[in-house]
């Protein structure tokens, strides 16, 4: 068979066979030529590979081969198929003398339809209406109905999460709380509003590089920002921020593509043709960001920040009649002030720092960048070399970065920093010790450095830079803030030492920034980046009013520069002239009353510079070996020609109707959530491992019909037909079809024929999701809150729990409405997740997560059970069964029933619950303490009894809802 | 075996069960019902299910069940279990440079001074194992435990280090050991868990992934028993449903259910039934299990345990009833032993808490013949440096930081060969030097006793097949009895 493997994949296949050597038997044998085969047939190496030689999941999509334009609404026992859908079913199920089963009866229909478009069930009022609406277009209408709910894009936003790995805290040992709910709004929002996917793919992987980006854009990006990030004290920040790019590439794969990327981190792929190389120039286009934290105004700040920029412009337009701030002013300024007050200052190359928890990274341009624990210790020592004698002064530069909250250059809100003291000591190199054991302990005899003077380019009131050098170490000194006109900007102080420093033969620096305040200990308000430099230079020195960033921007021609950086050079020149003072005043006065948003998220953004991706020997990132650009893996259609090699560009190539993977992997979990299973079964890989699609044409059918519907389905038709990648067009495909409304009962010759269900002569027939076992009852009980999005909520954790918890967070338990939100909603602490949900198959979110085990086990049990939430619900259940149904036990117990099931009880159902019914209020009227404590949350302070109730009544009513909360047929999505 | 086939053979073990319920008229209870607990699957890679729930491994293997007593923050081990006289003659000294390679630290730089031991050590039993003072129990049952002096890991951190002594992967989401066995062994216990978790200090760096099941089905990750009255989540009835009442909510969901199942023939509600009737004996099992006011006065003073109150030495006396009572994998955290300052008093009083209770568990396990089939395994998630710690801004002193390369743990039981000093390390302690034990061939040692061979007891999961020791491991032999 080597014969059959062309000559420059030799040496590829043959390092796949020796992996193989070892471990594997026959079947092994088979795989790595098979996977040979197809690395032989991969497309830039020379030989274009004809499609039939892909792995199926690589060719393209090939849409419906018999397509109907208009669906007709059939009456519904016809057993004839109605769309296209029903026809490559129904052609398979008769090859395998198999048919389509009937149609479930209205009322478990309607409660499976209203489950799988909104998460919650429909009321019983709601099933009447249905069941005797006879026309043609009931179905239809009430398809329409829940489509419109806000409440679809809160279930459907549950099943994109699950992918995003959303969570409220960081991951790792100290798990700390991360405000990034916003972005689990956007997804609400955009599912509501039926954003098409290829948009919703964009503005999540690179909606800050839109153009004009909106808020919202940037929120969206959250979707990259979901990775873990580790606190740990005394971790290396690199190490951990490799791995969250590492997670990005694996969660993208996975969502997108279908394919297991991750797995060729350390080697070439096993199975799939992805040599190691594509997974690197893959990881470049995630390895150029930064990772800011962003302010999330809410719309009435949102209206108050545009009325203080409205005036803060016309403030802009009136200082250009100021004589003062002339054209001609200015320009004597730049040409003659400003190239005075550059200063000749040289940035120390560093030896050694040293702080902790908190660990700084030297960037490229020299500067300390703090990343890992953020923590209230904030003495950073640095060690450096110098050879000069007459050094005057020393310079720290605060500035800002993407990577700090919203851009620093201070750690704490509004970018603040304090440092308390500057101190730098000299000892000349020729009489360091031999050794210096210890970690901090430098024994080398130091000569302290006296400073004559500090200033900086900016102070705040109380925080003037005189305090760097005023021998107190554990208060005041050096901050900025001001109002928001002037915040969040990097700023300069400058030091001068009283004589010249510098020891012939060298010098070795010990300077030491002192930022643990003992007035404010609680705060962090340290330097999230700075640079140090020194000067030689003779006489007073000056600060100088620009940063180097604007230093570049007057070095650009006046006709070169943008409206933005002229107005930029303005503003500094405005602050910097004494004669001005008083408009300063005004211009901060202005923004005073700025509202600060107490809403942050976390969004991605380009670095600058640009990072160089190499490729990892082994996957150490520790071992970079060649330089990698962006690239898509080989095996699938090249990126266009035009495209960007970032995140825009990989998201358009994504979303590009010729990428083969993309429109089946979602179709194939749309699908998953529907039948219980994808017709893809391992949801997660697409790729030559998997098997093939129960029906290729119907998952390739619909992949096309997503991607360009040539169908109008429902109320499509009357607006203006469907909408490429639309979700919902894409849901209606599958809900208005015979194969999704057929019964889900399992008949002893489909149990041997198909007992998996993969052909499809039936429904599927599964228990809830995690979420929808708790909406369930919820909503059936009346409990349910409906409010939409908002922080995330604290229902009742049981003792103990979060003491398992490294990083314990106090979990007051959400009051009000809050307490019964949608479990989507629950606060998701990964090292502690929420047990109630992930006792029911959850996902951690400790990486992306496409399809869910669903398990079946007595820990279940005992939450539906025993849990408060459920035990509280029974009590609304009684409550409603006692206030609103007929006196009757009968009607009593078919209320509660039909409450949460939907359907009419049986006789013999109703006669169970009452019989349920009597031995329970039998027990309660014995022991009227029992029966209050069942049938009030707090016995001390009870809820109001129905009128012409009992307590007995209440409590045994409410075991009856207990029992019923708890059929297989209340946790079942039938 | 594929993710398919694998789906199909147990959806026909539900209908063979279903069969079972309907055309023999069996009902539920018998074995049949034994039969639907626990998870117990039908695949490829473990040989056989049997009636009990209880699979059968790949051979026989000498641990049927393990206790398995994480000492999480990392133990130092030159406090306790490494003898290392040459650390005292250069202590306050720099490590040499030829000792020292690359490696870099947590906290410490690496050139900071050699630290001299804390503690006196002495040879212990016929064995003559090392063991410091610091351990006056323990060192009386040297001759049962085997003492591995070399044991090395990847990861520096807590959280990935403790993932990866748990799963393998310092990556989160992979299935944990005690899930592993779970999945391979299934549960002895009709009413309890296969694998327990136990927690008596801090909570744990690594989180629920330390115990969670990753990709294996949930049933297989560890559940959490807790202090009190109400040992696993959600135990206990609301307040208000009697014993009485709550039997009969059950008769009449399991009635409903059965009818259900009759007209809609799914067999998914037939285990639905039996979850909560499993559900039910967990509450009137549960209670009695964790009532240690049942032990007698004299094994309480062996453990040092007092009914009532938490602690590990409860925790330990817990895991013995669990054992007996057929929980296949109960895992004690003690998260408690991270010594970044004051290494001697840190160590003096975590062992005044632990090593009394682990030396009875050894003893009582011997006494009651269980120490052949279970296996214990005592260690932390890494080491830590000959050299010292200390930092001003942290307020730290005379500690000792995370050190991956070498570092001890103990086994007893289950085929563990008793008396064994395993592997050395050089003089400062800082590198092994014989008889490396890398965290994979521990796993595949462990898997090896349990009666698996590490490399086939896999799970297919993204298209691979997964297991616990990745594609590493090898069985260590010498520590086979």
């Amino acid at each position: 068979m080597l014969e059959l493997i062309r000559r420059p994949w030799k040496d590829t296949v043959m390092r796949h066979l020796s992996l193989f050597v070892a471990p594997l038997g026959k079947v092994g044998w088979l795989a790595v030529l098979l996977a040979a085969l197809n690395l032989a047939a991969a497309p830039g190496t020379g030989s274009s590979p004809k499609t039939n030689e892909l792995h199926w999941a690589f060719q393209p999509v090939h849409g419906f081969s018999a397509l109907e334009s208009v669906r007709q609404t059939q009456p519904l026992d016809r057993q004839v198929p109605t769309t296209a859908l029903d026809d490559v079913v129904s052609r398979g199920l008769s090859s395998r003398g198999l048919a389509l089963a009937p149609e479930a009866d209205r009322p478990t229909l309607l409660r499976r339809l209203a489950l799988d478009l909104t998460g919650l069930p429909p009321t019983p009022a709601e099933v009447d209406a249905f069941v005797a609406d006879t026309s043609p277009e009931a179905y239809d209408r009430v398809v329409e109905r829940l489509l419109a709910s806000p409440h679809y894009g809160e279930k459907w936003a549950r099943w994109w999460l699950d992918a995003a790995r959303y969570a409220d805290s960081n991951g790792f040992e100290k798990d700390r709380t991360r405000s990034i709910w916003p972005y689990r709004d956007w997804v609400i929002g955009a599912l509501n509003r039926d954003l098409p996917f290829d948009q919703f793919t964009r503005e999540q992987l690179a909606g800050d590089l839109l153009p004009n980006p909106t808020l919202d854009q940037r929120i969206a990006t959250g979707f990259l920002r979901n990775s873990m990030v580790n606190m740990e004290g005394g971790i290396e920040p690199e190490k951990f921020r490799v791995e969250s790019i590492i997670d990005r590439v694996d969660c993208v794969g996975r969502t997108w593509l279908g394919l297991t990327i991750a797995c060729a981190q350390c080697h070439e792929h096993k199975y799939d043709p992805i040599p190691q190389a594509d997974y690197y120039r893959f990881f470049a286009f995630f390895n150029q960001d930064a990772e800011p934290r962003i302010e999330v105004p809410s719309a009435e700040q949102q209206t108050r920040r545009s009325e203080i920029v409205a005036k803060a412009r016309s403030w802009e337009a009136a200082l250009q009649t100021n004589p003062v701030t002339s054209a001609e002013s200015l320009e004597r300024w730049e040409s003659q002030e400003l190239p005075k007050l550059a200063g000749d200052w040289k940035v120390l190359r560093l030896r050694e720092w040293h702080s902790q928890p908190m660990k700084y990274e030297l960037q490229e341009d020299g500067s300390l960048l703090g990343g890992g624990d953020v923590y209230n210790h904030g003495v950073i020592r640095i060690w450096a070399d110098v050879m000069e004698t007459n050094i005057t002064g020393f310079r720290l530069e605060a500035l800002n970065s993407g990577n700090l909250p919203f851009h620093g250059p201070g750690l704490d809100g509004n970018g603040q920093f304090q440092v308390c003291e500057f101190t730098v000591e000299a000892t000349p190199i020729s009489e360091l010790a031999a050794t210096n054991a210890g970690s901090t302990h430098f024994s080398a005899t130091t000569n302290l450095i006296r400073f004559s003077r500090a200033l900086a380019d900016q102070e705040s009131p109380n925080y003037p830079a005189s305090g760097l050098i005023d021998g107190n170490k554990d208060n005041g000194g050096w901050g900025i803030d001001f109002t928001a006109g002037r915040r969040n900007e990097e700023r300069r102080a400058v030091v001068e030492a009283e004589k010249p420093v510098g020891f012939v033969g060298g010098t070795r620096l010990l300077i030491t920034l002192w930022q643990k305040p003992k007035d404010s200990p609680l705060s962090n308000q340290i330097l999230g980046r700075f640079r140090l430099s020194y000067t030689t230079q003779p006489g007073t020195l000056v600060v100088d009013p620009l940063s180097e960033r604007q230093r570049h921007i007057l070095a650009m021609a006046r006709t070169k520069r943008s409206k933005a950086q002229q107005s930029e050079l303005l503003h500094v020149y405005h602050f910097s002239q004494p004669a001005l003072a008083d408009s300063a005043r005004g211009w901060d006065e202005l923004w005073k009353d700025w509202p600060g948003a107490e809403n942050t998220t976390l969004a991605m953004e380009a670095r600058e510079p640009v990072r160089t991706t190499r490729v990892f020997k082994r996957g150490d990132w520790q071992k970079p070996l060649d330089a990698v650009s962006p690239a898509v893996p080989q095996v699938l259609p090249a990126l266009a020609s035009d495209a960007s090699p970032n995140r825009l560009g990989l998201a358009n190539w994504l979303v590009d109707s010729r990428n083969p993977l993309t429109s089946r992997v979602i179709v194939n979990r749309v699908w998953q959530s529907y039948f219980g299973q994808g017709l893809v079964i391992t949801s997660e890989d697409f790729g030559t491992r998997a098997e093939k699609p129960a029906y290729p044409e119907l998952l390739d059918g619909l992949a096309s019909e997503f991607m360009t519907p040539r169908q109008s389905l429902s109320s499509e038709a009357t607006k203006g037909g469907p909408k490429a990648w639309s979700l919902k067009h894409l849901h209606r495909l599958i809900v208005l079809s015979r194969v999704y409304r057929q019964s889900s009962r399992v008949t002893p010759e489909m149990a041997e024929q198909d007992p998996a269900n993969r052909w499809l002569a039936r429904a599927s027939r599964f228990r809830l999701d995690a979420e929808g076992i708790q909406d369930v009852a919820l909503k059936t009980s009346g409990l349910l809150s409906t409010k939409i999005g908002g922080p995330s909520v604290f229902p009742p954790l049981p003792d103990g729990v979060m003491a398992m918890a490294y990083g314990q967070i106090p979990w007051n338990v959400s009051e009000g409405e809050d307490r019964y939100r949608r479990a989507l909603y629950t606060f998701w602490k990964r090292s502690v997740p929420y047990p109630a949900l992930t006792l029911f198959d959850a996902p951690q979110a400790e990486q992306s997560c496409v399809r869910r085990v669903r398990s079946n086990t007595p820990l279940q049990a005992l939450v539906t059970l025993n849990e408060p939430t459920f035990n509280q619900a029974a009590r609304w259940l009684a409550w409603g069964a006692l206030n609103s149904a007929g006196p009757s036990e009968t009607e009593r117990a078919t209320w509660i029933f039909r409450q949460c099931l939907g359907r009419q009880p049986n006789t013999r159902e109703v006669e169970r619950l009452r019989g349920l019914w009597t031995t329970a209020r039998e027990e309660y009227v014995g022991q009227p303490r029992a029966a209050a404590e069942f049938a009030f949350a707090d016995p001390r302070n009870p809820a109001p009894l129905p009128p012409d109730s009992s307590i007995p009544d209440l409590a045994a009513w409410s075991v009856v809802s207990r029992a019923v909360l708890n059929l297989d047929e209340a946790l079942t999505r039938e | 075996m594929n993710l398919d086939s694998e789906f199909f053979a147990e959806r026909r073990q539900h209908l063979s069960r279903r069969w079972f319920f309907k055309d023999c008229a069996m009902g539920l209870g018998g074995l049949a019902l034994a039969s639907l607990l626990n998870g117990s699957r039908a695949d490829a890679s473990v040989p056989s299910a049997s009636m009990r729930g209880v699979k059968l491994p790949h051979f026989a293997g000498r641990a049927k069940s393990v206790i398995y007593l994480f000492m999480a923050g990392a133990p130092s081990q030159l406090e306790l279990f490494d003898y290392k006289p040459t650390l005292a003659k250069y202590n306050g000294q720099p490590v040499p440079k030829d000792v020292l390679g690359g490696q870099t630290y947590a906290f410490i730089k690496p050139d900071s001074a050699i630290y001299a031991p804390e503690f006196k050590f002495e040879r212990h039993g016929q064995s003559g194992q090392w063991m410091s003072e610091a351990l006056p129990h323990l060192s009386q049952v040297a001759d049962d435990i085997a003492v591995v002096r070399s044991v090395s890991t990847d990861a520096f951190n807590h959280a990935p280090g403790q993932i990866f002594m748990n799963t393998g992967s310092q990556q989160f989401g992979r299935p944990s050991f005690g899930s592993w066995v779970s999945y391979g062994l299934g549960s002895e216990s009709q009413d309890l868990p296969a694998f327990v978790v136990l927690n008596s200090a801090g909570g744990l760096s690594g989180g629920a992934g330390n115990y969670g099941a990753g990709f294996l089905p949930t049933v297989h990750q560890g559940v959490l028993f807790r202090k009190g009255a109400d040992p696993v989540l959600y135990l206990s009835n609301p307040k208000g449903m009697s014993g009485n009442l709550q039997r009969k909510t059950l008769d009449v969901i399991k009635e409903l259910n059965e009818e259900r199942l009759g007209i809609v023939g799914d067999p998914e509600i037939a285990t639905r039934i039996n979850s909560f009737e499993l559900a039910y004996r967990m509450q009137m099992s549960a209670p009695e299990l964790v009532d240690l006011s049942r032990e007698s006065a004299a094994t309480l003073e062996l453990y040092g345990a007092e009914p009532g109150k938490a602690s590990f030495a409860n925790n330990c006396l817990l895991a013995r009833r669990m054992v007996e009572r057929g929980v296949r994998f109960v895992q004690l955290f003690h998260e408690a032993w991270d010594h970044h300052s004051d290494v001697k008093g840190g160590v003096k009083a975590q062992a005044g808490i632990t090593d009394k209770a682990c030396a009875a568990l050894i003893k009582d396990l011997k006494q009651r013949g269980l120490l052949d089939s279970t296996l214990v395994v005592w260690g932390g998630e890494f080491g830590r440096t000959p050299q010292v710690e200390g930092s001003i801004e942290l307020e730290r002193s005379l500690g000792r930081d995370h050190h991956p390369q070498a570092f001890s743990m103990w086994m007893a039981g289950g085929g563990v060969k008793p008396g064994l000093s395993l592997g050395e390390t050089d003089d400062f302690g800082f590198n092994v030097v014989k008889d490396k034990v890398h965290v994979h061939d521990l796993h595949a040692t462990l898997m090896h006793l349990l009666g698996f061979n590490h490399e086939k007891l896999t799970y297919r999961f993204q298209g691979r097949d997964f297991r616990l020791t990745d594609v590493f491991g090898d069985v260590v032999t010498p520590l086979l009895a």
